[in-house]
């Protein structure tokens, strides 16, 4: 049998890779605010300043829940706060 | 391998209470540093500035045209006098981020306490510029706002202000430097100094200056906001 801490490590790593998974949709609604700007841009192209402007920002503003979903994913690997309450249920439980 | 944890270069103990001299510290006192006396320079020389600019004094005056023009294009007119913080606040970033080209340095904003204590100086400027330019009318607006039951609800939204501001920029950051860290560990070692620079370029330099850029458009965005009159 392997040992019982592997079987997280694995389980937090399966974790982290669906908590990246949310930059799918992130990196549509980013491509979507994108094309809009492009549009925008070929109708008026004297605006091109201004929209630049603003579609930098409404991307960042889009990018926070992927960027969220990133700092879960790090935190389940580098800080791994699932390891310390299973170390002290294999403490308590007799024949571990 | 990547490391996670900060390195700590010290540990100064004053009444028991223990305070951490981490990389990110000292990385902060470099920049300003470099900022205090790049400042002092400026000051300096100002006495020797010309009507027709030349050199150094055009570099200067660039600059400072450069973000008055941005001040006026993103601001409200009102908070124009706030434009020098603003200033810091890009110049100090943007150096911050920038440390991350050179191998072996980490930048202080991929550890979250520095881009979390700069986004609370931003929510208390948002408090500031409401309270004083719109007085009771900004604390009834914000956070009684339909009725004084949902002071909790507000309270939480007008939090969440600084914390998605800092994750926004400690994310970027910590992500190009681990993607960065990690093509170090995969290029041989002949071809280490040419393969990572095109990372380099895009992950530092390029995200660098965006991310700047963008915490101060949103930071000037929400201070002109709380300012103007509804």
């Amino acid at each position: 049998m392997q040992h019982p801490l592997a079987f997280v490590l694995a389980i937090a790593h399966i974790a982290a890779v669906i908590a990246l998974l949310n930059g799918i949709l992130t990196t549509m609604g980013q491509a979507k605010i994108a094309a809009a700007a492009i549009e925008s841009i070929a109708r008026q192209p004297e605006a091109r300043g201004p929209i630049a402007t603003n579609m930098f920002v409404g991307l960042a503003m889009a990018e926070t829940s992927g960027i969220y979903g990133f700092v879960i994913a790090i935190l389940i690997l580098f800080a791994r706060p699932l390891i310390g309450p299973f170390v002290d249920y294999l403490m308590i439980m007799p024949g571990m | 391998m990547f490391d996670a944890n900060v390195p700590v270069h010290g540990v100064i103990t004053i009444n028991g209470f223990e305070l951490w001299i981490t990389n990110t510290v000292v990385m902060g006192w470099v920049i300003s540093a470099i900022l205090i006396i790049f400042a002092l320079i400026v000051r300096f020389k100002l006495k020797n500035f010309k009507e027709r600019p030349t050199g150094f004094q055009n570099a200067v005056e660039m600059m400072v045209d450069a973000f008055e023009g941005f001040m006026k294009a993103n601001g409200n007119p009102a908070i124009a006098w706030m434009g020098g913080w603003f200033f810091t606040l890009f110049t100090f970033i943007l150096l911050a981020n920038i440390t991350g080209i050179f191998p072996g340095m980490r930048p202080p904003t991929a550890d979250w306490p520095l881009p979390l204590a700069l986004a609370l100086t931003t929510f208390f400027f948002i408090q500031f510029s409401g309270i004083r330019y719109r007085g009771w009318k900004y604390v009834k607006g914000t956070y009684l706002n339909p009725h004084w039951l949902f002071l909790p609800v507000n309270l939480l939204g007008e939090l969440s202000r600084p914390i998605s501001l800092s994750f926004r920029m400690f994310g970027n950051i910590l992500g190009g430097l681990i993607l960065v860290t990690l093509m170090y560990q995969l290029t041989p070692f002949f071809a280490r100094f040419v393969l990572p620079i095109p990372l380099h370029l895009i992950f530092d330099i390029a995200f660098g200056a965006l991310q700047a850029f963008i915490f101060t458009v949103l930071s000037l965005t929400f201070v002109g906001l709380a300012a103007a009159e509804s």
